[in-house]
């Protein structure tokens, strides 16, 4: 039997001594709490009413016939707020709430999370600070101005290479010092336990409703599914209902300008070590310094990655795959005129993979790719991508 | 002859306390490694009883701003974990008292944590600290530390439950690293009253010795922690802020550093002859 909180190596609880008592005390609600009856039917209230649940899952004919096989989009991008990251936001901010919080704060990378957590705190009457690099509030202008409008604060963050990680170690510090009336709510499957897998279980609606869907649709499983991995969120909630099923699972990676540059492929690139809280596979020198990532998608600009990705990955349960940055944004383009769906760009990760691995698949094969968020928030950044680059459109 | 184990150095330094014991920190190649070679042998002339040296992390979840920044100078300087044992292996030639290392856990993984502890009681280190090592975590560290015949020293927090405090105090060794405040490293203004109850209440149960650390950067704090029974204090970032605002100035920089270190060391043997922090003129207890 595995340890508490632990995936084969992976995990654990690595803080400082202060967040300890804080850590119980989550994990004590997310086996009081969660499991109530009370809790479950508010989180499925907020999901369904509130949020738009279950989001589609949309056939896509054109692309199926490009392809030659049968594709499946689910469609999270349908989801209020625009991505999956609501799902977690409601959960944690109704659980903070039972918990007697006050005040919730988080992390921001594309600003999704920050979105989501703005809005489960307006909804639900939390305070909501938000720690977002300077760096990606440039790029994700748009989401700073839906932070604020939802009333929560943007905290900027100029430490270190000024994205995901270094909100993620503000926010950590924040949490150091008010940890008596703040909940972390952390936005993705990392950090210390309880936090992988109890975003994961707030996740995993998406894959029960793939199952349930599919199901209805096909009569059967499909043969492959393709979801894109930053912290891997998005991934676990649509991989983790199939874990023993027949079905291939592949993660997409930011492969920024390709695995000898820049980039964000933790898994692919990286060597196992403890960043935020806990033992992953992690993008470091050989003295255990973090290396700053890169990637076109700010979602997964993060040289880390859930515990649970690392332990799939070394079990080869899961493949994971480098996607890089043209090739995300050529299948950014690709969805939005096959489809005429425009992913975000880190979704466009999972388009690009999917695109890939159809070569392997018959007609008849179904492959479904999580489209974990729409693409507003990328259009200007995109437009400016293909101006520099290209020349046109 | 028994060979020397260099944990008894530390343990002496205790038993042979005349007042708490001066806990000085600074961070390894800041803000680069000849000045930093400079700065633990200044703090070690100007009566440090204890020389803890920070190996720079990139990611610095437990600090605050000064030592984030004098962190990130030292990674810039080129500190990597092979110079910092050249470094306590240099000073160590000239410096008799306990040379603590602390650092963050991926520092000591990706070294081999058997390797990393070995590495470091050769040098001459006597003690590990590491910011993100609760107890669930120090298994593997504290069995490596007792092999390499040096101290682990653990955290003990104002959010410490008492079934936590019972556990941690029957695994550290050295002594216990109080964290005066919540949050992170950093100056603070004044005392609380949180903090002197902590320490009274760790003390009441704990056979080693207790240091408070977090907040303490002044005279008045190291009098009002002498005065309530502390065996020790820890002074960072106050010492972390003097190296930065005199990097390149050797002399104002040994000197900033003696006067500085000179004055916490009057008031801590003045507050361990028995004033009461409530009334030591100053001290705010907030």
């Amino acid at each position: 039997m595995m340890p508490i909180g632990r995936f084969g190596p992976y995990g654990g609880r690595f803080v400082p001594e202060t967040l300890m008592h804080a850590l119980e005390e989550l994990e004590g609600a997310c086996s009081t709490i969660i499991p109530s009856e009370g809790f479950r039917t508010e989180i499925e209230y907020y999901l369904k009413e509130y949020a738009g649940r279950p989001t589609p899952l949309t056939f896509c004919r054109n692309i199926s016939r490009d392809l030659s096989c049968r594709v499946y989009l689910k469609r999270e991008d349908l989801l209020h707020s625009g991505a999956h990251k609501l799902n977690n936001a409601l959960g944690q901010a109704l659980l903070a709430r039972h918990m007697g919080k006050s005040r919730v704060i988080a992390e921001t990378g594309a600003g999704q999370h920050g979105v989501a957590t703005a809005i489960a705190g307006a909804v639900l009457g939390l305070s909501v600070d938000v720690y977002m690099g300077i760096d990606d509030m440039e790029r994700q202008e748009m989401n700073v101005a839906r932070m604020h409008m939802l009333g929560a604060r943007v905290i900027p963050v100029r430490s270190g290479s000024r994205t995901l990680k270094d909100a993620i170690n503000e926010a950590l510090r924040d949490w150091v010092a008010n940890v008596q009336d703040t909940h972390y709510l952390i936005g993705s499957v990392v950090g210390p336990h309880p936090f992988p897998s109890m975003v994961r279980n707030f996740q995993t609606v998406i894959g029960k409703e793939i199952r349930s869907q599919i199901m209805e649709r096909e009569g059967r499983l499909p043969e492959a599914m393709v979801a894109c991995v930053g912290g891997g969120s998005n991934a676990i909630g649509m991989f983790h209902p199939f874990l023993h099923e027949p079905v291939r699972l592949f993660g997409a990676e930011a492969g920024g300008e390709g695995l000898s540059g820049r980039h964000g492929a933790t898994l692919c690139g990286g060597t196992p070590g403890v960043l935020h809280g806990s033992y992953t596979y992690l993008m470091q020198d050989a003295f255990g310094q973090i290396l700053e990532s890169h990637s076109i998608s700010a979602g997964l600009d993060y040289p880390g990655v859930g515990p649970e990705h690392s332990f799939l990955k070394d079990e080869g349960r899961v493949i994971y795959m480098p996607v890089t940055d043209e090739e995300a944004v050529d299948s950014f383009l690709y969805l939005s005129r096959m489809e005429g769906i425009i992913p975000a760009l880190e979704s466009a990760h999972a388009v690009a993979l999917a695109r890939k691995i159809s070569e392997d698949l018959e007609t008849d094969e179904i492959l479904i790719i999580n489209l974990s968020g729409r693409g507003d928030k990328d259009v200007e950044q995109v437009a400016r991508v293909l101006e520099v680059g290209h020349g046109s459109f | 002859m028994a060979p020397f184990r260099p944990a008894d150095r530390l343990a002496r330094a205790f038993q042979n306390r005349k007042g708490p014991l001066l806990v000085t920190c600074t961070i390894a190649g800041d803000p680069d490694y000849d000045q930093s070679r400079a700065v633990i042998l200044a703090l070690a002339d100007a009566g440090a009883d204890i020389i803890e040296i920070v190996m720079p992390f990139s990611d610095p979840v437990a600090d605050g701003p000064v030592i984030q920044a004098a962190g990130a100078r030292a990674l810039v300087a080129g500190m990597n974990t092979d110079r910092l044992f050249s470094l306590i292996r240099e000073v160590r030639k000239e410096v008799i008292v306990p040379i603590l290392i602390m650092s963050y856990a991926n520092i000591i993984i990706q070294r081999g944590i058997e390797a990393f502890y070995k590495e470091a009681g050769r040098a001459g280190a006597d003690g590990v600290v590491v910011a993100d090592v609760p107890f669930e975590e120090a298994g593997p560290f504290c069995r490596a530390a007792r092999k390499s015949g040096i101290d682990q020293i653990l955290f003990i927090s104002q959010t410490t439950t008492p079934e936590r405090l019972e556990k941690i105090l029957g695994s550290a060794s050295g002594f216990i690293y109080l964290v005066a405040a919540l949050g992170v490293t950093g100056t603070r203004d004044g005392i609380t009253h949180e903090a002197i109850s902590l320490l009274r209440r760790v003390k009441e149960s704990s056979p080693l010795p207790v240091v408070p650390g977090f907040g303490i950067s002044s005279a008045d704090h190291v009098r009002a922690y002498a005065r309530a029974g502390a065996d020790g204090v820890i002074v960072g970032s106050a010492i972390v802020g003097l190296v930065g605002d005199n990097a390149g100035r050797g002399m104002e920089m040994e000197s900033a550093i003696s006067s500085f270190v000179g004055e916490l060391k009057a008031a801590a043997s003045q507050g361990y002859r028995g004033i009461p922090p409530e009334t030591v003129p100053g001290t705010k207890l907030t």
